[in-house]
């Protein structure tokens, strides 16, 4: 018995020390939006069924995140084994040979099941560099009511034209009613996102097919008048410092007619906690200027398993499970269908049960509509639809969003805003050898 | 001048100092008010100020979502441990620049201060790359060792403020009577420099704390610290307001409560050799 109880004790001291020697801990980069952590409470799931693995997360604010990962992964640094990237940073990466290639995911995961545009952006000489976790594109979010009351009927593909009288029509000052909410906060991933898109439609772009900048152009010229004097018009106060978050707070208090922005604001302008206006949404196609493109952006924030991990099956065996279809399957049980990630999978739009999600359609709709391989009316050397997939671009669209930024605030005009993006971005490309 | 000037100049004073001080802490006073507030609340237009449903759900939902203790343990090893390892070196290099100066003392001490004025972030890869090479990237060692170097030029210019108004005769009297360089600098002068070492000590553990640029991008999971804690509360994407303000309320409440404890000894510290 005393034998017995010394080999007990001697099994239990042995598996306390061995049971962390075995596990396997990944860490992993992920910023602080609902899917992700709704996917850290849901994380036992993935435990139970690979035992051997271990989770530890590392939350971020988005900037921070994008500086620490890009950190790690340039220098090989090994401090993450799974990263929470954009599509702006996989083309880059993935080209670099800082990624490793996601190409052999087994079957069940099936990879023909990611929706194409998103699929475009995160490939790179035919390998996936990263996996969608939830995708987004923009559309018009719209106060039913409000256009009502102005007499107006929002087409499911409205023209910058009609946004912009209904914008007019809509907008009672006195009542702190504003036609539009629109970004204007500077940052390439603010303002230069919704302008980028924008001008898309409008017919401009950033380079020619030498990597000339093209702010002098008539196009821009056109699209930045157009949106100063719809936000003079039609904007609230203090627009220029208006990014995603102040226009979510506005819209969900009331005060924006429309609101053009990423997809995935659908869920919070329709969640009756926190929304004053959640029944009364309507969602349209982001608009166009009859030139063949919207003016709607395409993002995805992916999982990438960086090349200087030393836990690679591991990872993958995570990023599979975290962008399957039964992880899909997992949060609607938990959750409900409409905080499903959206915008990855085909198979989510098929489903009838998703299908009754009011904001669904609209949602696939925008994703499929946006075409990162060619995103402007004339042909050019990038990719990307709101940025252009250049590691210059972060630097030089953050400069020019100030000068816009300024412009809208009325420091300067649109002309001097457009010249001065122009001189930057000529001296940004000089610089970096893309023109003499 | 009149006894009625003289209160009327107190209650203007008062006044004044009252403002500034309402002003400067209001941030903090919004911050704590905002983390009892749903997330609704917490952008209202017009901002509610007291007349809210007051709720504890943020705080729970932070407490679920992240490891505050391991953050905060963190956080003391390394605002302590570098504020430690930088007096031991920062006490004999003040000295010697205070009690044995040299022709170029002064320049050696405006240069260390000169380092302050480098941005961080052009020194990041070359330091990352070091951290990574050492094994030292994610390391409560790592971050001690980065955060005493950054401080060092601090903790060496109030501690020369302080020893500079010590009387050297008095330790060059410990001298003759036999006392070596070691008990001289122990026994001497650091009793002597109690209240100048403790508001340096102090001083340092505060700008340790709040350090956020170095912290940021040298831990990961294993030793970040309150920093990276409040970082994860911020959201592109959603709102997220008064969740961040129930970290923020929870990161800085230990470094207030220990200020508003020793603020005699930080004002003497900050104020020392101002008014002669």
């Amino acid at each position: 018995m005393k034998k017995f109880t010394r080999a007990l004790i001697g099994a239990t001291i042995l598996s306390m020390i061995a049971a962390p020697a075995l596990a396997e801990t990944l860490t992993i980069a992920t910023v602080n939006n609902g899917d992700m952590v709704r996917m850290q409470k849901l994380t036992d799931d993935f435990t139970a069924k690979n035992p051997g693995i271990e989770l530890e997360w590392v939350t971020l604010e988005e900037n921070v995140l994008r500086q620490r990962v890009t950190t790690d992964v340039a220098t090989k640094g090994g401090q993450y084994d799974v990263m929470t990237i954009g599509t702006y940073e996989v083309p880059i990466w993935g080209q670099k040979g800082w990624l490793v290639s996601l190409n052999d995911l087994p079957a069940s995961y099936d990879i023909d099941d990611i929706l194409p545009a998103i699929r475009g952006g995160l490939t790179v000489d035919d390998n996936l560099y990263a996996a969608p976790f939830y995708g987004e594109s923009s559309m018009v979010m719209y106060r039913k009511d409000l256009m009502e009351k102005a007499g107006m009927e929002m087409p499911d593909a409205p023209t910058w034209d009609f946004i912009a009288k209904a914008a007019r029509a809509m907008t009672d000052k006195n009542n702190e009613i504003y036609g539009v909410c629109l970004r204007g906060k500077a940052g390439w991933g603010e303002n230069m996102a919704f302008l980028t898109a924008t001008s898309n439609s409008f017919g401009a772009k950033w380079f020619d097919m030498d990597w000339n900048p093209q702010f002098d152009s008539e196009p821009w010229k056109k699209t930045l008048n157009f949106y100063i004097d719809l936000m003079n018009d039609a904007g609230p106060p203090g627009a220029s410092s208006n990014g995603f978050n102040e226009n979510l707070a506005l819209f969900q208090s009331g005060k924006c007619g429309m609101w053009i922005d990423a997809t995935v604001a659908a869920s919070f302008v329709t969640d009756p906690e926190n929304s004053k206006v959640a029944d009364k949404v309507g969602f349209a196609l982001a608009p166009d200027a009859g030139l063949g493109k919207r003016g709607n952006w395409l993002w995805a924030w992916s999982l990438a398993i960086p090349a200087g991990t030393q836990k690679m099956e591991s990872a993958k065996k995570f990023v599979a499970w975290a962008t399957s279809k039964e992880y899909l399957d997992l949060v609607a049980a938990e959750e409900g269908w409409a905080n499903v990630p959206p915008g990855t999978r085909a198979s989510l739009y098929a489903n009838p049960e998703y299908a009754k999600v009011p904001f669904a359609k609209m949602t696939i709709d925008s994703i499929n509509s946006a075409d990162p391989k060619n995103p402007t009316v004339d042909p050019v050397p990038y990719v990307g639809v709101q940025f252009v997939a250049i590691p210059e671009f972060q630097g030089i669209a953050t400069s020019v969003g100030q000068q816009f930024s300024a412009a809208l605030a009325g420091n300067i005009t649109a002309d001097q805003a457009l010249s001065n993006a122009q001189a930057l971005t000529e001296r940004s490309m000089k610089k970096a050898g893309y023109i003499k | 001048m009149s006894n009625s000037n003289i209160d009327q100049r107190k209650i203007v004073f008062t006044i004044v100092a009252w403002s500034v001080g309402i002003l400067i802490f209001f941030p903090i006073l919004w911050t704590f008010l905002t983390s009892f507030k749903t997330e609704a609340e917490a952008i209202a237009s017009p901002p509610v100020f007291l007349g809210f449903d007051w709720t504890m759900e943020n705080y729970g939902e932070v407490q679920e979502r992240s490891n505050y203790f391991r953050h905060f343990w963190n956080s003391i090893v390394i605002s302590v441990g570098s504020t430690l390892l930088g007096l031991l070196i920062a006490i004999p290099a003040a000295w010697a620049m205070a009690f044995v100066p040299a022709k170029r003392t002064k320049d050696v001490l405006m240069w260390m201060l000169s380092t302050k004025m480098l941005p961080p972030v052009g020194v990041l890869i070359p330091i990352y790359l070091i951290f990574r090479d050492t094994g030292l990237l994610d390391t409560r060692t790592g971050l001690v060792l980065v955060l005493t170097m950054i401080n060092l030029p601090i903790i060496i210019w109030m501690l020369y403020t302080y020893f500079k108004e010590i009387p050297g005769e008095i330790l060059e009297a410990a001298r003759m009577d036999g006392a070596t360089l070691f008990a001289e600098i122990v026994h001497v002068l650091t009793p002597m420099a109690v209240p100048g070492i403790a508001s340096t000590l102090l001083l340092n553990i505060i700008l340790a704390w709040n350090e956020a640029f170095w912290t940021l991008n040298l831990s990961a999971a294993d030793a970040a610290p309150l920093t990276a804690f409040i970082a994860s509360y911020s959201s592109p994407e959603g709102l997220f307001y008064a969740k961040l303000s129930a970290a923020s309320t929870m990161a800085i409440a230990p470094i207030l409560i220990m200020g508003w404890f020793s603020q005699k000894q930080l004002v003497r510290g900050l104020t020392f050799g101002a008014v002669k």
